[in-house]
């Protein structure tokens, strides 16, 4: 299974990144073979609006069944809802270990966004 | 002839200057209030026979069926206003800038645009005055189209003076774009000159003839003076930072009307706008 989390760099040793559309980076771990690869977020981090929405596309795209992140606002939410991707919020500390709890089932999914959406 | 009234930063005066330098008008005169995410020149007027219209603006429908979800669309659209998953594409039309792209750059034609409606515009009257005000729906942050239908209210017979929103990005660009003359109403304070700078900047790579007002003008004028003379830029006309002022604006009334001592001042700007606007700079 694969797993989208929001990082702040590049390690399975970083922080999570609180922020979902604007976070740093992503890091797309493999749990079959514990491989994971770091999507750069810069044009999204750099974007007017709709930074959500578009990371939520990333997110998608790399293949994901679940996400691990701080906060996911509507718009990014509706977009990871209709491709079935799990929202998992307020996940805090280093990467591996909410990879870990995740795997002993420490995590629940939301089915709401937990928070509002904002512009720009 | 159109009349801008901008500035950059907030609460430097915009509305004060655009309503009483309206009623001064001798002929006919059309006020439009284009800062639509708040509009409140109309707080000021005593106008009446008022309407309201509905306003739309065009955004993406998306025909599933012809859909294969190649992604051209949000790869296009530069507001992020279109996802592509899987099978389909999502729309959020509260980003939407109604540019109509996405429609285009569709290989399929699987793209249509609808009418969403965005906010009404108001109308109102009052002697010599027609007034005219964009009011955007609670929820939605598009203010460019709406400030564009309003500017459709422009005719050629009577002189426009356009109650501008606050800053310098796409709000007071769609507000101040082909008017004749940008008055920048700006005051002596930090926050004043660096935001006044900003919007001098805008209104240069629009190519629009521009002056200055300085409001609640005092000691520290010189600041904004030394700008403008560097800039070349006139400095139109000065209000002075008069209590009463504030106190009518508090109660809703105009300056002209509670002090008609402020009449040849605004008298006069309008004047030197106009012989500004016709002159070179």
């Amino acid at each position: 299974m694969i797993i989208a989390i929001t990082a702040q760099g590049e390690a399975l040793e970083s922080e999570v990144d609180s922020r979902f559309g604007r976070a740093n980076q992503f890091i797309i771990f493999n749990t079959d073979d514990g491989n994971y690869t770091v999507e750069d977020n810069k044009q999204n981090l750099n974007s007017d609006q709709g930074a959500g929405i578009q990371s939520a596309e990333k997110i998608v795209k790399s293949g994901a069944q679940v996400l691990l992140t701080g906060h996911c606002g509507p718009k990014a939410f509706k977009v990871l809802q209709a491709a079935g991707v799990e929202v998992i919020v307020d996940v805090t500390g280093k990467i591996m270990d909410a990879i870990n709890k995740y795997k002993a089932g420490e995590l629940k999914a939301v089915d709401k966004p937990d928070v509002e959406g904002h512009w720009g | 002839m159109i009349i801008s009234i901008a500035s950059g930063k907030g609460g430097t005066g915009k509305t004060t200057v655009a309503v009483n330098l309206a009623l001064v008008v001798e002929g006919k005169v059309r006020l439009l209030d284009c800062d639509v995410e708040e509009p409140n020149s109309g707080i000021f007027l005593d106008v009446h026979e008022c309407k309201a219209e509905e306003n739309t603006a065009l955004v993406p429908e998306i025909n599933n069926d012809a859909c294969t979800a190649c992604a051209k669309c949000s790869e296009f659209c530069r507001y992020n206003a279109l996802a592509t998953l899987a099978t389909t594409v999502l729309v959020f039309p509260e980003l939407c800038h109604s540019c109509g792209g996405c429609g285009l750059v569709c290989p399929e034609n699987a793209i249509s645009e609808v009418l969403r409606r965005i906010g009404v515009i108001e109308y109102g009257k009052s002697k010599n005055l027609e007034f005219f005000q964009g009011r955007l729906d609670i929820g939605n942050t598009m203010a460019p189209p709406l400030i564009r239908s309003v500017k459709r209210k422009i005719v050629d017979d009577a002189l426009s003076i356009i109650d501008s929103p606050p800053g310098s990005s796409c709000p007071m660009i769609a507000a101040t774009a082909d008017a004749d003359y940008v008055v920048l109403v700006t005051e002596p304070t930090p926050f004043g000159l660096h935001d006044l700078k900003l919007a001098v900047e805008t209104i240069e790579v629009l190519e629009l003839k521009h002056g200055v007002i300085i409001n609640r003008a005092g000691e520290r004028d010189e600041m904004i003076e030394d700008y403008c003379k560097e800039k070349n830029i006139p400095v139109l006309a000065k209000i002075q930072d008069d209590r009463r002022i504030a106190e009518a604006y508090s109660r809703g009334r105009t300056i002209i009307n509670s002090y008609p001592e402020y009449i040849p001042l605004f008298k006069g700007l309008l004047e030197r706008i106009m012989e500004e606007a016709g002159g070179i700079r």
